[in-house]
């Protein structure tokens, strides 16, 4: 089923619902008026057309055989009361006009407009049996008088009716708005509340909300335990899976590595050597697969807290210090020794500096340094320059790209992760990753720039 | 090294012991949390490898109650879990250093050694062979009351020499043991640093000498 109005907003449903009624409601006010006193004038007219006639058909009288009219000036004076229209009359006697306009109409029925010398007319015929003469003979008199002060009557009681009308659906309307307004406020405070909410803030809703939308909140709540329910979940089966996976692998390595001792055939070795390289290769993307998971996820949720960004590379440079003096990589940091405050996740931006930084290393040949520094004015820039191979020619946008690697790679395990986490962590955090080539001329430089 | 490896699963554990051997450590292996905890009562350790999920406790409570103990015998937490959020928090709660399984045997010695020295290392790592100190922990050599600073992997190749004076060790397996598995070189790489530490020997009483055909040798000069 279609539904037009789906997605446009409740209160601009409500509000224009609520002055479409106002408007109905006016146009009928305004024609019921209108007619009522259109009626009215008629009806008043007829009665003094009427009253005038009846006058004049009383002021006839029978003598000598025929019939007299003494024409009374009240007759026509009481109809000058209500207007200024003019009168017409004529009264028949007999079949004869007696006196007055002789080609005014006998209006049927007795009272009925019509036109009249080009102008409508509202008349009114009475009849009279007068006895003239041991006769009787029947005598008609007609009245008519135009309706232009009727008009003006009427005229003037519709526009007033429409003003009133008009004022009315105005204030309707004004009211609706507010009434849509305080309708729709607890709708609003409940979204608030739920706004206002830290990311990893799952409690259920307790806003006190109307009746009508207690189903909403249950639902809402409901929704958020079962939130609650699949994340713990899901980040239990990532650690149980890394957990599954890893100690197997474990066991194979150290095998593979306790064979390589004992075995002598130089194509032995190589082959198991070759076995320790894709253990190696295989637990590498693992974590990396993991890593990216969990900055998705946690970049979605980003946490805010108040770090220091040179405690942060500083740690995350002595932990990797061992592993880069297996190659005799020396990483040389130049780090600031006043705090550089930064709010954002800090597991995500070690994960982010971790990544950057085994990256250089793995990358970097042996006796050589990576030198770790700071920089920036307007942002912070965590520079990683290594005296590696450097990303080749490859487009520095796409190496930031999923499962992209420089194009001279060669024989060096890699899942092309690492810059990926690297770049989502920095934009969710504002900033992002640049790459260069290294000043010295050899060797990549890897930037994380945050805003200060 | 003395190694207490706390760790439930037997195959790698095994595995694990047999791979230090290799190298000359000791290791004794306890299974559960109160299994290490009797070995910890009896013995001194250089450095505890610490699994975290065991079947009696996590092994964090047992951080815990280790430094809440005053031992100060080193931890490096063995984990397999999702990489980042347990980091943190393990450094918190009192190890020493980490390492994610599955692990690089060298990195993990690296590990060692850089923790061992961050405690002010023993005395006893002083290696002596022909009236040259080898200092195996902050790897350096002492001769002719000079001392002569080792890199990384001037140290680690000497390590093997000074464990076993006047044994033969072929090139590849030098190789294996100085390279990463992820690094593609020659059985010559090994010749450039036998070259650098026969230069940082100079006028010492050892030598290495090449045994054609087999490899090298550390040897007393004539």
């Amino acid at each position: 089923m279609i539904r037009p109005f789906a997605q446009s907003s409740i209160r601009r449903r409500l509000a224009v619902q609520l002055s479409l009624i106002a408007a109905i409601l006016s146009l009928a006010f305004y024609l019921i008026v209108r007619a009522v006193a259109g009626q009215a004038a008629t009806d008043t007219q007829d009665n003094i057309l009427a009253a005038s006639a009846t006058s004049i058909a009383d002021a006839l009288y029978a003598e000598q055989g025929g019939v007299v009219l003494e024409l009374p000036y009240s007759a026509l004076s009481m109809l000058g009361s209500i207007s200024q229209d003019r009168v017409f009359y004529r009264v028949i006697v007999d079949g004869e006009t007696l006196t007055g306009y002789a080609d005014l109409p006998p209006p049927e029925p007795d009272f009925a407009t019509y036109a009249y010398r080009g102008e409508p007319v509202r008349a009114v015929a009475v009849r009279r049996v007068i006895s003239s003469g041991g006769q009787a003979v029947e005598a008609t008199v007609i009245v008519a008088q135009t309706r232009l002060g009727l008009a003006a009557i009427s005229s003037s009681i519709s526009s007033t009716a429409a003003a009133v009308g008009i004022g009315f659906f105005l204030f309707a309307t004004a009211l609706g708005l507010l009434a849509a307004q305080s309708a729709l406020a607890p709708l609003n405070r409940l979204a608030q509340s739920v706004k206002r909410r830290g990311p990893h803030d799952l409690r259920p809703v307790k806003a006190e909300t109307p009746s009508e939308m207690l189903p909403l909140v249950a639902a809402l709540n409901n929704f958020m335990a079962r939130l609650k329910a699949s994340l713990s979940q899901s980040e239990d089966f990532v650690a149980e899976a890394a957990h599954r996976v890893r100690t197997p692998l474990t066991i194979v390595r150290t095998q593979a590595e306790v064979a390589l001792r004992r075995l002598e055939k130089p194509d032995d070795k190589k082959a198991v050597r070759a076995m320790i390289r894709a253990v190696d290769e295989c637990s590498r993307s693992a974590g990396q697969l993991l890593d990216h998971a969990m900055v998705a996820f946690r970049t979605e949720n980003l946490l805010t807290d108040k770090l220091d960004l040179g405690d942060l590379t500083s740690e995350v440079c002595s932990h990797l210090t061992p592993t880069a003096g297996l190659k005799d990589i020396i990483i040389r940091h130049d780090l600031p020794t006043t705090p550089q405050p930064f709010t954002g996740d800090p597991i995500l931006l070690q994960s982010a500096l971790r990544n950057i930084l085994d990256n250089a290393i793995k990358y970097s040949p042996a006796d050589s340094e990576i030198s770790v520094s700071f920089g920036g004015d307007t942002a912070y820039e965590i520079a990683f320059s290594d005296q590696g191979r450097g990303f080749g020619c490859a487009d520095a946008s796409s190496l930031k790209k999923r499962y992209s690697r420089g194009i001279n790679v060669g024989d060096v395990v890699g899942s092309g992760l690492g810059l990926t986490i690297a770049e989502a962590v920095a934009r969710a955090h504002g900033g992002k990753i640049d790459i260069r080539e290294n000043k010295e001329g050899i060797g990549a430089c890897v930037l994380l720039i945050l805003p200060r | 090294m003395r190694f207490l490896l706390v760790e439930d699963n037997i195959q790698l554990s095994r595995a694990v012991v047999d791979r230090l051997a290799l190298d000359g450590h000791v290791v004794d292996h306890a299974a559960d949390l109160a299994t290490a905890q009797a070995f910890i009562d009896v013995t001194t350790y250089d450095l505890i490898l610490l699994d975290i999920m065991l079947p009696d406790g996590d092994g964090r409570d047992f951080l815990i109650a280790h430094r809440g103990n005053k031992d100060k015998t080193p931890v490096i937490v063995l984990t397999a879990r999702s990489q980042i959020s347990d980091r943190v928090s393990l450094l918190d709660l009192g190890a020493d250093d980490y390492i994610t399984k599955p692990f690089d045997f060298s990195e993990l010695e690296a590990r060692c050694r850089a923790v061992l020295r961050r405690q002010g290392g023993a005395a006893n790592n002083v290696l002596t062979f022909a009236g040259v100190g080898f200092d195996s922990l902050a790897g350096s050599l002492r001769f002719d009351g000079q001392e002569v600073v080792l890199r990384n992997r001037e140290h680690r190749l000497l390590e093997i020499f000074f464990a076993n004076p006047g044994q033969i060790f072929s090139k590849s397996h030098l190789m294996d043991r100085l390279f990463s598995f992820s690094e593609d070189v020659s059985e010559n790489a090994i010749e450039v640093y036998i070259g650098r530490l026969r230069k940082k020997l100079e006028g010492a009483s050892a030598r290495i000498e090449t045994v054609r055909g087999l490899g090298y040798r550390l040897v007393e000069a004539q």
